[in-house]
């Protein structure tokens, strides 16, 4: 019997590419490792679970029995791997097994970035990444008014939109002056905080926390402009960076993720990457198209048919119900200039090139209707 | 009237309503979108992935 796939990881990258993988091949042992219990749950769901008023339990759409079996597939849960011999095509894990395989996944994801933050309360921020984060900061919820959110972006506006279905005053901080300030222009953002605001939420823009203090109920943070904002529990939402170690100490190629080929390949024979730990033609995109695309493309070649990822444009549904938003931002460098068309009850946002090309967009509220048809317009991010 | 959800990226599609932006009329049933049709928010096509019902 040949050595199995293995995949490590068990989000949405790890197991999109198995399920993809058994369309083509039903024979090779497959095998997947994760650090946690290896159920299958959507993580972009968990930005809006308390207004759909999910427990921890209906999240979790598959067990990881009910996965084994329905992939055919050997599933270690709550086991992590030590090392990596790529020479030798073996991974270690903490129980000290060596386990052969013929082609390894890395679909470790990412972690969630923290701001140095000074003051004794600093270990008690969360930040919500997995099922597990979640389960605790929903824990962490009950009876509580008032969450300080570190981050005016994607998941930061998500939640905050979605802590207002249980009743509780979301503050947002951050450094820039609208939020999703990387994806929107500036009247689009100016309507997101505007309409978020009228729902319950509270921005604080143009500031950072610098220091969180643990006070008698909840927390102090200290603000860049030296003004103090309490609330009973503190959530950061700054942004991801891709767990690389692993890769890196077993001797692959890093740069802001794992460095891999169109063909999803890293820089060592028979060890791919896929989700948010890979690095792309320079790209590392957290969200779930690209993920999906990734999955078809690596299955393909694994089941023996070499093919390239390819990604067309990628609009990105914003979570927030109080402000429906879609973007699909200009490619990083792209030249051209943001059009804004506002409405009462939206804006339309193009960003075009010199020869009046979309180049990207960006929608807000009545306007997401032609999400479809402007999509078509885009060029595809790869090719 | 039934909802499902894409289990990928957690879309409702709610048969009663519809999706009336991509031409799909409210009272649409899940078995009569085409087999082409693809999730609007994370791109998986309908054949490609199971629909829960909600």
């Amino acid at each position: 019997m040949s050595h199995p796939i293995i995949i490590i990881g068990s989000g949405l990258a790890a197991y999109n590419l198995a399920r993809e993988l058994r369309k083509l091949d039903t024979a090779t042992p497959l095998t997947v490792i994760s650090r946690d219990h290896a159920g299958f749950y959507s993580k972009p769901m968990l930005s809006n679970a308390l207004a759909g008023n999910k427990s921890i339990q209906q999240l979790v759409m598959k067990s990881a029995e009910t996965m084994a079996s329905e992939l055919n597939a050997t599933i270690l849960a709550h086991t992590e791997i030590s090392a990596i011999d790529a020479a030798a095509q073996t991974v270690t894990i903490n129980d000290g097994r060596v386990l052969p395989y013929r082609d390894l996944v890395l679909a470790l994801g990412a972690d969630p970035i923290r701001l140095p933050l000074s003051g004794n309360g600093a270990a008690g921020v969360m930040s919500v990444n997995d099922l597990d984060d979640f389960a605790k900061f929903s824990a962490a919820l009950e009876g509580v008014k008032t969450v300080a959110i570190l981050g005016a972006g994607l998941i930061g506006c998500e939640f905050a939109n979605d802590l207002l279905a249980r009743g509780i005053k979301p503050v947002v901080l951050d450094p820039s002056n609208w939020p999703l300030s990387r994806l929107l222009p500036a009247e689009a953002g100016e309507r997101l905080a505007a309409k978020l605001t009228e729902a319950g939420v509270e921005f604080k823009m143009g500031v950072s926390a610098s220091a969180v203090d643990a006070i008698e109920q909840g927390y102090a943070l200290t603000l860049s402009d030296g003004s103090i904002v309490t609330a009973d529990l503190v959530l950061s939402a700054v942004g991801l960076r891709s767990r690389t170690q692993l890769a890196a100490a077993a001797g692959l190629t890093i740069n802001r993720g794992i460095v891999v080929d169109r063909q999803l390949q890293s820089s060592a024979a028979h060890i791919y990457a896929v989700g948010d730990c890979a690095e792309v033609a320079g790209l590392t995109l957290p969200f779930v198209l690209p993920i999906m695309q990734q999955a078809r493309a690596l299955a393909a070649t694994l089941a023996g048919t070499p093919t390239v990822v390819k990604y067309p444009a990628m609009p990105v549904v914003v979570k927030t119900p109080a402000c429906p938003t879609v973007v699909a931002p200009p490619a990083i460098g792209a030249e051209g200039d943001w059009q804004v068309e506002i409405a009462d009850d939206g804006i339309t946002a193009r960003f075009v090139g010199s020869a009046d090309e979309l180049l990207g967009f960006a929608l807000i509220g009545a306007a997401t209707s032609q999400r479809q048809a402007m999509a078509q317009q885009l060029p595809p991010v790869l090719v | 009237m039934k909802k499902w959800q894409c289990i990928v990226c957690g879309f409702i599609y709610d048969e009663a309503v519809g999706l009336p932006e991509e031409g799909i009329t409210a009272g649409t049933a899940w078995a009569d979108i085409p087999e082409d049709w693809a999730c609007p928010d994370c791109g998986v096509a309908k054949a490609d992935f199971d629909m829960v019902e909600v």
